[in-house]
């Protein structure tokens, strides 16, 4: 994909623009599957939820087409189904999708697109794109990363929709399987390489600590957006003090 | 507000929502403090939010639960150097089991 033809800006010194060895494009396409295909999975639960909310088969699809944010779209059919008006659901959804306008402003520097594929990355710019993005080491690495873990989620989850949809629930209830746990799970281990520097752990650990400071007080979709604050107070404090030359800044 | 005004407004928001960050001016990000607080914006928003998926319930209240015991097997896991997928799937297997045992 985007990681195809080297190009002058990509043929830098800096670590980061290394060539993709074979093994990392399999650890790349590895991670990328393994998260589209468990949260693609749950689109049948979304699919059954949103027919049982009183959306039509169609309606229910085109959220996944369109909308295209789990968190959003089950918060929109959940609030739909118990009875709670329009413009709650649709103000509920956009809150909780504030995140991925924030995930682009990174993912867009990762990406570096001109254009149209700007469109077709930002329909695919969630949680477990990004996450698969910016957990990779090399520049090409993410962008792989990036378009291959949101392909997969979009057509497993939209697949998944349309068969939850249609026939209904097959699976049961996903967390009989863990497969809430298992998207935790593959966050925490996309992070996990983060760790390794100290600016970045200390971003996790307060964020962590914004988070679940602010879940019981504030609304759904706030205490996570709130960890930005997270970002801006270690990226701000950090000043002067470089562990890791960030290849943007070079460029 | 009908159903279909309902799924296409939320529609064209979180498309709208997502559009915005890629199309924010580059002088706005330029610089090497806007870009340390670019670069570590989604490691706060995905911790932030592995933590509300690991502890969050209903109403924004926080739960000790299957999920934890989860997320500490795959913490161990990655100690432990495993691949990807066996943290992942090691993780799922931990709920699950817990789970069928009726715990969380």
């Amino acid at each position: 994909m985007t990681s195809a033809a080297p190009t002058s800006h990509d043929d830098g010194e800096h670590p980061a623009y290394a060539a993709l060895t074979a093994g990392d494009r399999r650890a790349v396409l590895r991670q990328s599957l393994s998260v589209g295909i468990a949260t693609g999975a749950y689109g049948i639960s979304f699919g059954a939820l949103g027919v049982a909310s009183g959306l039509t088969t169609l309606q229910t699809v085109a959220l996944s087409l369109l909308l295209f944010s789990g968190g959003s779209q089950f918060a929109l059919v959940g609030i739909l189904g118990a009875g709670g008006a329009g413009s709650a659901a649709v103000a509920t959804s956009t809150l909780l999708g504030v995140r991925n306008g924030l995930y682009a402003l990174q993912t867009s520097r990762i990406l570096d697109l001109g254009g149209l594929r700007r469109l077709a990355a930002a329909q695919i710019t969630i949680d477990e794109s990004t996450a698969v993005a910016v957990g990779q080491e090399k520049r090409r690495a993410g962008r792989l990363g990036f378009w291959v873990t949101g392909v997969t989620v979009f057509v497993f989850w939209n697949l998944m929709t349309l068969a939850g949809a249609v026939v209904g629930n097959a699976l049961g209830d996903p967390q009989r399987w863990g497969l809430d746990a298992a998207a935790a799970a593959a966050f925490t281990a996309l992070l996990w390489p983060r760790l390794h520097n100290r600016d970045a752990a200390a971003t996790m650990a307060l964020a962590v600590a914004i988070a679940l400071l602010a879940s019981p007080v504030l609304p759904v979709g706030v205490p996570v957006i709130l960890t930005v604050l997270a970002a801006v107070v270690v990226g701000l404090a950090a000043h002067g003090r470089h562990e890791r030359v960030d290849p943007e800044v070079e460029s | 507000m009908s159903a279909w005004t309902v799924v296409l407004l939320a529609s064209g928001l979180s498309f709208a929502t997502k559009l915005a960050g890629y199309l924010v001016p580059e002088s706005w990000v330029d610089g090497p403090r806007r870009s340390r607080v670019l670069t570590l914006l989604p490691v706060a928003l995905l911790a932030g939010l592995v933590a509300i998926q690991t502890f969050g319930g209903d109403g924004g209240s926080l739960h000790v639960d299957a999920r934890l015991a989860a997320v500490a097997a795959a913490v161990v896991l990655l100690v432990l150097r495993a691949n990807f997928l066996v943290v992942v799937v090691g993780a799922a297997a931990v709920a699950a089991g817990l789970r069928s045992l009726g715990w969380g």
